[in-house]
């Protein structure tokens, strides 16, 4: 299968680790991904702040530009993947905001293309074809699978499985040999960006979703967002500051361990750049 | 809240309620006040107002308290409203034209609402700017008008320890199309910030 790639902006910093692991894991998959030239920022989280026009725009470039490949489009982040599956929506449903919009752009885009998140494209391969790659199974996981919102919500928009209960990352996991665990905090909001301008908010809603992890005997998380991954891991530290907790539990992208399982170079997974340490529970993998 | 008579409030802000409407696409009317989209708003408990507070706010054209209340803010567009609603309000959705709406006004956001604006916007200078967010750019410059000038500082470190942080921009060549985008939104838009 080849897709046009969407890598978003925290590529090559926040979210680096998430970008080389979804680039191997995907190789390995034979998934082709093919980045979209030149693209450019989606807005995600500050563009609907300011205008629904700029909010839809942003998006809509770079889904002209995908078009122009003859490709559905594909990305590991999920607010990217929120954005870019909206603005389509919005765009297929409304022709006249598809007119307005692409005369914002100065670029032309009909409404041809699907818009998938990474954790979809690697959900639909075969689980026996999957399966098969699995070299390492990660024995003595107990995996509280993170979705956070926006892959998940509103259904409207995602169309995944269940906004409530979403079992999809859990599956991909389990293929992986991990155990997954139910536990209640699955679709809670980490808060995203709101970390930036008011952190005190944001560890309160870290530390409920943290605690409901730990409480149900979790060793990590696994996410499939850069922002959630951020304020999981990075902010944990302020989580155990600012409120006195003590949790030192590791946040791995899912793309990490399914490579790590399919045996892929620990060093291109890069599941070393954590803030919170990953070796306890790694070692545990061997 | 200080006392409102609710009948003129209607009356007088009649084009406040419709235009919600038209920009949101919402059917804000609908809304009978269960409750359910603050039992599960994880922000609600830093709010001025609840989410179905400022729906009924927005029934009874309470315009002004609900141009400069915090919760349009603070709301982190998670959608578990949205997803939700019995009666399918895009609750979320009403958040976003309102904030969109306070900041066409001029509207200066309360406390700690002001630094979310001050945050859209300066990652959007970026944005403007490269074609592509820069998180370092995005942080200096939030912090400068923030004028909190360590805040963020702590983190830092550690990110460039750990290569997560870039000091220069990843740039998008065509750059110039992405400052097009802003400059005809604002253009069609008529003004704004
Ligand atoms: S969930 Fe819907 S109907 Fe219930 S209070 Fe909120 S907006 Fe109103
Ligand atoms: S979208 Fe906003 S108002 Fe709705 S539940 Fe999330 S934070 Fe609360």
């Amino acid at each position: 299968m080849k897709y046009a790639y969407y890598p978003g902006c925290s590529y090559h910093t926040s979210g680096k680790e998430y970008e080389a692991s979804t680039r191997v894991v995907a190789k390995n998959l034979g998934l082709e991904l093919v980045e979209i030239p030149d693209w450019s920022c989606c807005g995600a989280t500050a563009a609907h702040g300011k205008s629904h026009l700029l909010n839809v725009a942003l998006p809509a470039r770079n889904l002209a530009l995908a078009e122009e490949m003859g490709l559905d489009v594909t990305t590991p982040c999920a607010s990217c993947y929120q954005q870019l599956a909206y603005a389509n929506k919005c765009m297929i449903e409304d022709k006249k905001l598809k007119e307005k919009v692409n005369q914002v752009t100065g670029k032309t885009y009909n409404g041809t293309l699907k818009v998938k998140s990474i954790v979809e494209v690697i959900g639909s391969i075969a689980p026996e074809y999957i399966k098969a790659q699995i070299v390492k199974p990660l024995k003595g996981l107990k995996i509280a699978a993170y979705y956070g919102c926006l892959l998940v919500r509103p259904p409207k928009v995602t169309n995944f499985d269940d906004a409530e209960n979403p079992m999809f990352l859990d599956n991909i996991m389990r293929l992986a040999g991990a155990e997954t665990l139910d536990w209640p905090h699955k679709t809670e909001c980490c808060g995203g960006s709101l970390a930036v301008s008011n952190l005190d908010i944001v560890v309160k809603m870290l530390n409920r979703i943290i605690k409901a992890a730990v409480e149900c005997g979790a060793n990590c998380f696994v996410v499939a967002c850069p922002l959630c991954h951020f304020n999981l891991d990075m902010h944990q530290k302020s989580c155990n500051k600012m409120l006195g907790t003590s949790y030192t539990i590791p946040v791995f992208y899912f793309t990490q361990l399914l490579g790590l399982a399919m045996g892929l170079n620990q060093q291109d997974l890069q599941l070393g750049s954590h803030f919170t340490d990953t070796q306890k529970v790694l070692s545990m993998v061997g | 809240m200080e006392p409102i008579n609710v009948n003129q409030s209607i009356s007088k802000n009649a084009d406040f309620i419709e235009q919600v409407g038209i920009e949101s696409g919402q059917p804000v009317h609908k809304c009978y006040q269960c409750g359910k989209c603050t039992a599960g708003c994880p922000v609600a408990f830093a709010m001025d107002y609840p989410p179905n507070q400022v729906i009924r706010m927005v029934q009874l054209g309470l315009k002004e308290e609900l141009l400069r209340c915090n919760s349009i803010w603070l709301c982190a567009t998670c959608s578990t409203c949205t997803t939700r609603c019995p009666c399918n309000i895009e609750i979320a959705h009403v958040m976003e034209v309102l904030r969109v709406m306070a900041g066409r006004s001029g509207t200066t956001p309360p406390g700690k609402a002001k630094n979310v604006e001050l945050f859209y916007d300066s990652f959007l200078n970026t944005v403007e700017k490269y074609g592509r967010m820069f998180e370092v750019g995005t942080i200096l410059q939030y912090n400068l008008k923030s004028k909190k000038p360590f805040n963020n500082a702590d983190l830092g470190l550690p990110m460039f320890q750990k290569g997560k942080l870039k000091l220069g921009p990843s740039k998008v060549k065509n750059a110039n199309e992405v400052a097009r985008i802003f400059a005809e939104a604002r253009r069609m838009e008529g003004g704004g910030k």
